[in-house]
């Protein structure tokens, strides 16, 4: 009897702290981990991944099949197809370039402005990260240089998932 | 009479549990067919959400990650069904189970294992092939933290769950000093990608009486109360369908007549697509019972959305 009681508790201990966690999850975010995580950070250390990208020249190539990714993919075709594509392309290359610390400066939009009334949820945002993966494999860039500009980008799911 | 009725009972959850992967895999299909823009499931990305461990939770092979198996997002839910082979020097390990994944939040397991001795029962006198059978029932929830996206912090994913295991061989376990032919694992875990490593870390904290994992039941001569046992994995990440990396899981040793060592193993697991994924591993699990060394290939196959 001891046995169910313990198990009953662990259970309805467990429902509460998933009950806070979604509460926590659902809560607004500060306005300054909002500002950091919507504009590009340039980061010296990834100047070597910047080449293993092909330079400028190399992220210029891979948007083009990002973007065409994006398009074939159902899962977020609508959230571009009505948008200037080729200035999304543009505004991307800059980003990216920035990041890696290219001779580039990104004088795009606000990420949390440009996102804000798109409702996109975390099953869109990972549809968007792999067709940007497929992407770089048909760019032939080494998966741990991939890695290392996912890892940058990944914090923007914050200003970028609103739903 | 009673453990009759409690592996009635799991069989239930068991077959619940496959009629709810059947119908939301119909559900799925029935989704993609009709509404191509938005599909409720299988947005997670590849090998995140780890594979099926050998008691049915999705992790590694031996551990549990803090991980929601399944390959479903926040809105979604995911499932996987799962069979998995051991194959050792002295004896084998068959095992069958599905979990289901809600909404990255909850999972629930249920798994079967069917532990071979081979010659070692004739020795015995239990005679040859004697079979332990044990079903797990597991439910895992995701407390806070994001394994994959949160990357400008070194808060990991963390998740408490609880694994309930039913021995369907009690008097053999009492006379071998076993105190129960159940149990129930309680464990807490943290799990974080260093994505610009390309690495993935777990670690487990375990509270369990079970010796060899529930195959030879639960509490001993030597020890009758839950002890905190520490488990962990590294895993490094190939290529986006490839992982390769190795897992410790700490034991107890709770019984007098039958050594118990702690296992190690080293494994592959290759996704193909999310629907299928295969992982081989080395696995060496140490003494069990009369014979030592036990070191062989652990081979399990998971399929799912």
């Amino acid at each position: 009897m001891f046995k169910y009681s313990m198990h009953a508790a662990v259970i309805a201990t467990a429902m509460m702290f998933a009950q806070s966690a979604i509460a926590q999850d659902a809560a607004p975010m500060p306005q300054q981990s909002a500002a950091m995580a919507a504009s590009a950070l340039r980061d010296p250390a990834l100047k070597p991944v910047f080449d293993e990208f092909g330079g400028k020249p190399g992220l210029v190539a891979l948007m083009n099949d990002f973007m065409d990714n994006l398009m074939a993919d159902t899962r977020t075709r609508p959230y571009f197809a009505d948008s200037d594509r080729e200035h999304i392309k543009v505004e991307l290359v800059d980003q990216f370039c920035v990041i890696l610390d290219g001779p580039c400066t990104y004088s795009g939009k606000d990420m949390e402005k440009v996102h804000r009334s798109l409702g996109i949820n975390r099953a869109a945002f990972n549809a968007l990260v792999e067709d940007l993966q497929k992407a770089m494999d048909k760019n032939d860039i080494p998966f741990r240089a991939q890695n290392k500009l996912l890892a940058k980008l990944a914090p923007m799911h914050k200003v970028v998932i609103t739903k | 009479m009673q453990t009759q009725h409690k592996n009635r009972m799991a069989w239930l959850i068991g077959m619940a549990l496959a009629g709810c992967l059947v119908s939301s895999m119909a559900a799925a299909n029935g989704t993609s067919a009709s509404d191509s823009s938005m599909p409720t499931v299988s947005n997670k990305l590849l090998l995140t959400g780890g594979v099926t461990q050998v008691e049915g939770s999705a992790g590694g092979g031996l551990t549990p990650w803090a991980v929601i198996g399944g390959y479903g997002t926040g809105d979604e839910i995911g499932a996987n069904a799962f069979i998995t082979h051991v194959s050792l020097p002295d004896y084998h390990l068959d095992e069958v189970g599905a979990m289901v994944g809600l909404y990255n939040r909850v999972e629930v397991s249920f798994a079967q294992q069917r532990f071979n001795t081979e010659q070692v029962g004739a020795a015995l006198g239990l005679g040859q092939g004697f079979t332990f059978q044990q079903n797990i029932v597991g439910v895992k929830v995701r407390l806070f933290g994001d394994v994959v996206l949160d990357q400008d912090s070194w808060l990991p994913q963390v998740s408490i769950g609880a694994q309930h295991k039913q021995n369907d061989q009690a008097a053999v376990l009492r006379f071998i000093g076993a105190k129960s032919d159940q149990g129930t694992d309680y464990y807490v875990n943290a799990t974080k990608l260093f994505l610009s490593q390309s690495l993935l870390v777990n670690a487990t904290l375990r509270f369990t009486k079970a010796n060899q994992i529930g195959i030879l039941g639960f509490g001993g001569d030597r020890n009758n109360s839950y002890k905190p046992e520490f488990e962990g994995s590294v895993a490094y990440l190939l290529n986006r369908n490839l992982a390769i990396g190795a897992e410790y899981r700490q034991k107890p040793n709770n019984l007098g007549i039958a050594k118990e060592d702690d296992w190690y193993d080293a494994f592959v697991a290759w996704a193909p697509t999310k629907h299928v994924s295969l992982t081989l591993a080395y696995a060496d699990l140490g003494n069990i019972v009369i014979k030592d060394r036990q070191r062989g290939l652990y081979a399990s196959v998971q399929v799912g959305f």
